[in-house]
């Protein structure tokens, strides 16, 4: 065997896997046998929407199913059968040959234990030795991953440290043992743009120096594309389609995978008329947060979460906030609908809203919506679709009959494109998409002028993101509606909004119309977040 | 964290001020008095013994007095065991109370953990069910009625336990009332723990911690078990309280001397400054045990830790 082919004979090998859960509704098949090899060095993309499967493949390869699942089928590292092996065997494998880091940077770390601890025990675990030797490693692996200030941060626990530096403790601890193979589950999903891109380097930059395989399980195309030599794409649990990275995108073979690429968000919007009067304003915004010292604490500090920040919605326009976690933009959104305490000039149509108090803002309320991101927590679990839509017109049109409500409740549902037996059943029976639906005709029932969309498609898979989207403009063309179009997916916002302002810290970094922000942006942070996106077509 | 017990100590100043405010007047309203028996004393007798006892005063002098002497450790006669101090009744009681009450805080802890983790391990195994519906006797049936029966088992029948008193305060003579005592708390220990346990290992990080090979054992008494502590290190607090200041039925029924029973006979007696000092010995209880828990919650969390 000569020493190209042996590098080219794969290092983990699966063939007809099945993964299946026991739920009290029968069997789910999750994963319904697939085959994919994975080869020293490269960088191997799995691609699917949420229910493909594709996390749940690695789960059962790597023996960490809940205990429902089970895994039949077969999985073969460097010939050494993976599935169904005992778990002492097993427990070599992970975490020295092959290594995960997951989705959730802020839980997948013990908070109970300082992280220099956690990465030696991986450490003394599969090298043996003890935790005061493993130190000096343990520091270079942090030096390694960029952590500032090694020998200090070596100390600390997992809360005292952002999203991005948690998600390069687990690629320290990914890498401690010299793997094989890094299993990255989602590893940016839960993080920033300008942090992802930062992550995905670091992984690129420690892959090379390593000479390791990466399977990175995504659903992020624009990652894909930039990132991995092969994908695999997955539906239902299955492989539609797999190949090099480019002729995947230049010639996609299965409908869904065009479909996929398909569903970045497209289109434009254009500008209102300039004569268009403004509907809602708000001047010189602040909103200031304490940060109570506690009962017997005197001192308490303040946060000033938006500083100075004036935003002037016309009839008919989308203004699209975009920045990064913590950069006050949805904290804008709730004070521009006066429901945080805050300071500045506020104006609903020509009425000032300013001195409003609750009672005072109630007859406005109905023309000025907001719509969540989350559409699991934003509805009430114990009420059906009918009474959670129907809420607000208790308030707002009480006079109503209950047949009225009803009526309006099916017009509501049939609006955003949903059946309208739907109101007589309960959110957990929706899809993410669905319920987001759900959210929006919540919002539209009461007829709003301005409505206020706080990261409305970020919980979604991209081609339910792209529906959603439609029906927001479609909705907008409809009744004539503003909105505020609160996103850090640089993306959405492009294809959504007319205008744009880039909030940084509190602050407006950059405004003006969309196609010349995203053409020629001004500001270093406006550069440097437009460079972090991917899925941003040059 | 020397500050942060100091200020905590202070705040239950206020705390026992309104304790000891509330159950005064509560007492003083509940009708009757602690000379009230079923034969009327004569009138005279009467006015002799409440002036005596200064229960002839306005109530709100009557106040100012007790919290003045109790202010300085004094919290007067008792009524109904007149040739004692309420100090002395409780001071004599209490190291009985405590020690029984310990041991059965020990037993439910250890008992309850140990019991709830195997369930949580197996969960809705057969062994888990039944483990857990024993849990669920033991927090059902009241201790009156487990007391005598453990009584007719081990001493009566198989005569293998003294049943009562406290005798040379030997382990023999503690055993039947330290389980009686235990085992509700062992139940409720039980369940939380088997919830608390359940939760913690579905938890991220110690699907991280098998990902990385640590073997089964280092998962969950290493990861999982210190963060599925921090609800029973809450409950410990008033247990320990509940369990170290005395139980009336247990005490009563395995006739213990200890201060257990002081609290509902004096109640029932309307014997006020026993009431009074019992309220008052429970409520440090739970104030100190309170502030243990606080700073051991500290030292098994750091994201909450005192500083």
């Amino acid at each position: 065997m000569t020493e190209e082919t042996k590098a080219m004979e794969p290092i983990l090998s699966v063939r007809d896997l099945k993964v299946s859960f026991t739920t009290p509704d029968g069997d789910v098949n999750a994963v319904k046998g697939i085959d994919l090899d994975v080869r020293p060095g490269e960088t191997l993309a799995v691609v699917g929407e949420s229910g493909s499967g594709k996390s749940q493949t690695m789960m059962g390869i790597m023996g960490l199913l809940a205990a429902n699942g089970t895994v039949t089928g077969s999985a073969t590292y460097r010939g050494q059968e993976m599935v169904g092996l005992d778990p002492k065997a097993l427990n070599a494998i992970r975490g020295a040959k092959i290594t995960m880091i997951f989705q959730e940077p802020m839980t997948s770390l013990d908070p109970l234990y300082p992280i220099g601890k956690q990465i030696a025990e991986v450490i003394v675990h599969h090298r043996g030795g003890t935790q005061k030797a493993a130190r000096p490693r343990v520091l270079e692996l942090l030096k390694l991953v960029g952590i500032p200030d090694p020998e200090r941060r070596i100390d600390s626990y997992p809360h005292e440290m952002s999203g991005g530096q948690r998600q390069r403790i687990m690629i320290a601890m990914a890498l401690a043992n010299e793997p094989d193979i890094l299993i990255a589950d989602e590893p940016t999903t839960a993080l920033d743009v300008t942090i992802q891109a930062q992550i995905l380097k670091l992984l690129r930059d420690l892959q090379k120096r390593f000479d390791m395989a990466i399977v990175l399980i995504t659903h992020d195309l624009g990652i894909v594309r930039h990132f991995a030599e092969r994908v695999v794409v997955m539906r239902r649990g299955e492989v539609v389609e797999q190949g090099a990275t480019g002729e995947l995108f230049e010639t996609p073979k299965a409908d869904y995978t065009r479909m996929l690429i398909e569903a970045e968000p497209s289109g434009r919007k254009a500008a209102p008329p300039d004569n268009a009067p403004i509907i809602l304003e708000g001047r010189n915004v602040v909103v200031d947060y304490r940060i109570d010292g506690g009962l017997l604490k005197k001192r308490a500090s303040t946060f000033r979460a938006v500083d100075d920040v004036t935003i002037s919605l016309h009839e008919g326009q989308t203004i699209g906030v975009v920045g990064e976690s913590g950069s006050g933009k949805s904290t804008l959104g709730r004070a521009l609908l006066r429901l945080i305490a805050s300071e500045g000039a506020y104006r609903f149509g020509r009425t000032d809203i300013s001195g409003l108090d609750r009672a005072g803002m109630r007859p406005l309320r109905r023309s000025m919506q907001l719509v969540f991101q989350d559409p699991y927590g934003s509805l009430s679990p114990r009420q059906t679709v009918g009474e959670i839509i129907t809420e607000g017109l208790y308030v707002h049109e009480p006079q109503l009959s209950r047949a009225e409500r009803d009526k309006r409740a099916i017009e509501a549902l049939k609006e955003v494109g949903l059946d309208p037996a739907a109101r007589n059943r309960y959110p957990h029976e929706f899809s993410g998409g669905q319920r987001q639906r759900i959210a929006i005709a919540r919002a539209m029932i009461l007829k709003p002028q301005a409505v206020v969309l706080d990261e409305p498609t970020s919980a979604l898979d991209r081609s339910v993101q792209g529906q959603v989207i439609e029906l927001l403009r479609d909705l907008q063309a409809r009744y004539g509606l503003s909105y505020v179009f609160i996103s850090h997916d640089l993306s959405v916002v492009r294809a959504m909004s007319d205008y744009v302002v880039v909030m940084k810290d509190g602050r407006i970094v950059e405004e003006g119309p969309t196609d010349a922000i995203f053409s020629a942006p001004r500001a270093a942070y406006t550069r440097t977040l437009i460079g972090a996106a991917y899925n941003i077509a040059p | 964290m020397l500050s942060f017990v100091l200020r905590r100590l202070a705040s239950a100043v206020p705390t026992l001020f309104i304790v000891v405010t509330i159950s005064f007047f509560l007492m003083r309203f509940a009708p009757g008095g602690p000379f009230n028996l079923e034969r009327p004393l004569p009138p005279a007798t009467m006015e002799n013994l409440m002036r005596a006892y200064q229960l002839d005063q306005p109530l709100w002098r009557q106040y100012l007095t007790y919290m003045g002497n109790a202010v300085t450790g004094d919290f007067g006669p008792s009524y109904v065991y007149k040739d004692n101090s309420v100090a002395e009744l409780i001071g004599k009681g209490l190291p009985y109370s405590m020690e029984l009450g310990f041991y059965a805080l020990l037993l439910a802890l250890v008992g309850g953990v140990i019991v709830g983790t195997i369930a949580a391990l197996r969960q809705n195994s057969l062994l888990d069910f039944s483990v857990m519906s024993v849990a669920t006797i033991g927090v059902t049936v009241p201790n009156f009625v487990v007391g005598p029966v453990l009584t007719l088992i081990f001493a009566i029948m198989l005569s293998w336990l003294p049943a009562g008193g406290w005798g040379d305060g030997s382990l023999r003579f503690l055993i039947l009332p330290m389980i009686a005592l235990a085992l509700p708390q062992l139940a409720v220990f039980a369940r939380l723990t088997r919830g608390s346990m359940i939760e913690a290992l579905r938890t991220d990080h110690i699907r991280t911690a098998r990902a990385y090979g640590l073997p089964a054992r280092s998962v969950v008494v290493v990861h999982a078990m210190r963060g599925a502590m921090l609800p029973i290190v809450s409950y410990l607090a008033p247990c320990a309280a509940a369990l170290l200041t005395g139980s009336a039925v247990v005490e009563t029924i395995f006739t213990i001397p200890g201060v257990g029973r002081y609290f509902v006979l004096g109640a029932i007696n309307r014997d006020y400054t026993l009431v009074m000092g019992t309220v008052v010995l429970i409520a440090i209880f739970v104030i100190v045990f309170n502030l243990a828990v606080d700073i051991l919650y500290g030292l098994l969390d750091p994201r909450v830790r005192h500083d």
